[in-house]
């Protein structure tokens, strides 16, 4: 086994992800089969060979520092779950 | 009626044979007749459509000056933003998001007079080959309602098949545009990576999405992309280039064409049917005077790996946004803020969306980033020299789009990996961030449509849609549409 279901619930908790029992286990195999597949990346020779994270030779893009007219306070609240005044209400983060 | 291409309404539009709102009512009567078994849509715009078109119809009579795809009916891969309109996703996590603001190509549609019927079905996110991964319903394809359509942009490419709109938008990650374009039988493109815009098209994976165009032929291709591609500042990975007018010079045959025929597209796991079609129509080409070069792309038979370490990568990270704080579902019971972000998460996506995020946390995370994420990128940078060294001995690149015609519903859903294997041919297109395009080739003798799939350099889609155009010119495959 690559992953044990231990390593599964922790990247779970990483990704701010709550899993069934049932789908931790099968995730647990199904994420196994799909790493082992991942593993054959270790037969390319890549040595002096740079990452590729983007297919444009882009380098920052940048604008004039100026303000310009944003989404209104009620446009950008429209969606919130739970509104309150001007915010969106959470569960307290702090006691 | 429904039959036809948009730029064959348009002339009919333009001659005043025909009103936008006689059409558009046509296509909403063909949508309610067939997308009850097509499944194509998840909403349809009927008074917002019409409304639309009696605008057009209106400024028309007025001698107004219209757009390039004034009073034409299109289709909207739910992954695009469309202000005032529910944008899902194909999720749970959106079912009731509406979008504040329009993606830039929903601003281009409109400025071009489009008239936009609905949000087409689509895998959830993005992430799938046969939209069966849609929270809400799986589309058929109208080909054969058994089979599936091919994914994730499904919805789009069954509902320009099925005829229920003569175009319509989607967008292709790892093969979503050209894959379900060649299932159903349809032409569909992926333009050069910041080609357009992403501006407000919803991420999937950062380096790799671009919007495309479905329609029925490659002139429509070209109609389409015109109205959308181009600069846009609010997406910093657009590219300033001038936009060629594609439609002036695409009836110009490519002379001389070399054409670039990699062994790794035609190995193990290739359908025979499929492979004689690309066969039948490389000769075409031959006979037209092209030459076929045989190439190699060492690095292809590790693009799948590559591609779904990077991909689920910058899904893990684009997807974390989905907190049920600002928007969106939100758990109804939770103890803590932490436990309301997992609950949220852990209700609203669906398996293959929970499946991509976990395998993109593993593979960014501490003591396995370097194994896996960024050796999946020293290897996508040797897959884009690939492509490069093949161009300087051929023009474009051209192979089946899929190995297999569809597949049936249900039959590669319990192996996720089974279904990764479906985007063999289109992924590496992605990770090189090169123009493609699917057009139909042929069929199995089951009557399943068979995709040509042809590939050139960045920022070639003129020569590539030439090249389209050549084949279209000798075929009449982009003719043939499903009874339905």
């Amino acid at each position: 086994m690559v992953l044990t279901v231990e390593e599964v619930r922790w990247v779970a908790h990483l990704a701010r992800l709550e899993l069934s029992h049932a789908e931790l286990a099968l995730m647990a195999g199904q994420l196994n089969g799909i790493i082992d597949y991942f593993n054959q990346l270790q037969q390319v020779d890549t040595e002096n060979v740079e990452p590729l994270a983007h297919p444009l030779p882009i380098q920052n893009v940048f604008r004039e520092d100026e303000a310009s007219p944003s989404l209104s306070v009620d446009a950008a609240l429209a969606n919130a779950p739970d509104r309150r005044g001007n915010y969106y209400g959470v569960p307290a983060v702090l006691e | 009626m429904s039959e036809r291409t948009a730029v064959e309404y348009l002339t009919l539009l333009d001659r005043g044979e025909l009103t936008s709102e006689s059409l558009t009512e046509q296509f909403l009567q063909t949508i309610r007749n067939r997308d009850p078994k097509v499944q194509a849509f998840l909403h349809v715009d009927e008074s917002g459509a019409l409304e639309q078109a009696r605008l057009v119809d209106m400024r028309r009579k007025r001698g107004e000056p219209l757009g390039t795809l004034a009073g034409i009916p299109i289709a909207i891969k739910d992954v695009l933003c469309t202000a005032g309109q529910r944008t899902t996703c194909g999720s749970k996590i959106l079912q009731n998001f509406v979008p504040p603001y329009d993606a830039h190509v929903i601003t281009r549609l409109k400025q071009a007079d489009a008239v936009i019927l609905g949000k087409t079905n689509l895998d959830e996110f993005a992430m799938g080959s046969s939209t069966e991964n849609s929270a809400y319903q799986v589309t058929r394809n109208p080909w054969n309602l058994e089979r599936i359509p091919g994914g994730s942009s499904g919805g789009s490419a069954a509902a320009v098949a099925a005829c229920e709109v003569p175009l319509a938008l989607g967008s292709d990650t790892g093969g979503s545009v050209r894959q379900p374009a060649s299932l159903c039988g349809v032409a569909g493109m992926k333009p050069t990576y910041g080609r357009v815009s992403r501006f407000g098209l919803i991420a999937y994976a950062s380096s790799l999405d671009q919007i495309g165009p479905f329609a029925h032929t490659v002139t429509d291709l070209a109609l389409l992309l015109e109205a959308i591609a181009g600069h846009d500042p609010r997406d910093s990975t657009s590219v300033d280039k001038a936009v060629p007018p594609y439609r002036q010079t695409i009836e110009q045959p490519v002379r001389p064409l070399r054409i670039g025929v990699a062994k790794e597209h035609f190995g193990k796991g290739l359908d025979a049917e499929v492979e004689q079609s690309i066969r039948a129509a490389l000769k075409i080409y031959e006979q037209l005077g092209a030459t076929l070069k045989p190439i190699s792309l060492p690095t292809s038979p590790f693009a799948v790996a590559a591609y779904y370490v990077v991909a689920t990568a910058e899904a893990s990270s684009n997807l974390a946004r989905y907190d049920g704080v600002h928007y969106g579902y939100r758990a109804a019971s939770f103890e803590n803020l932490i436990d309301m972000v997992c609950r949220t998460r852990g209700e609203a996506f669906g398996q293959e969306v929970k499946r991509r995020i976990m395998l993109g946390t593993y593979v960014l995370s501490s003591g396995y980033k370097d194994a896996y994420y960024v050796k999946a990128l020293e290897v996508r940078r040797l897959i884009k020299e690939d492509f490069d060294r093949a161009f300087t001995e051929c023009d474009v690149i051209m192979g089946p789009t899929s190995p297999t015609a569809a597949f049936r519903v249900g039959e590669r859903t319990a192996d996720p990996l089974a279904m990764y294997l479906s985007d063999i041919y289109t992924i590496s297109c992605n990770l090189a961030g090169l123009p493609g395009i699917s057009i139909p080739c042929g069929f199995t003798k089951d009557g399943l449509p068979i995709g040509l799939q042809i590939l050139a350099p960045p920022f070639e889609e003129e020569k590539l849609l030439r090249v389209c155009r050549m084949y279209e010119q000798e075929t009449d495959w982009h003719t043939k549409r499903p009874k339905l």
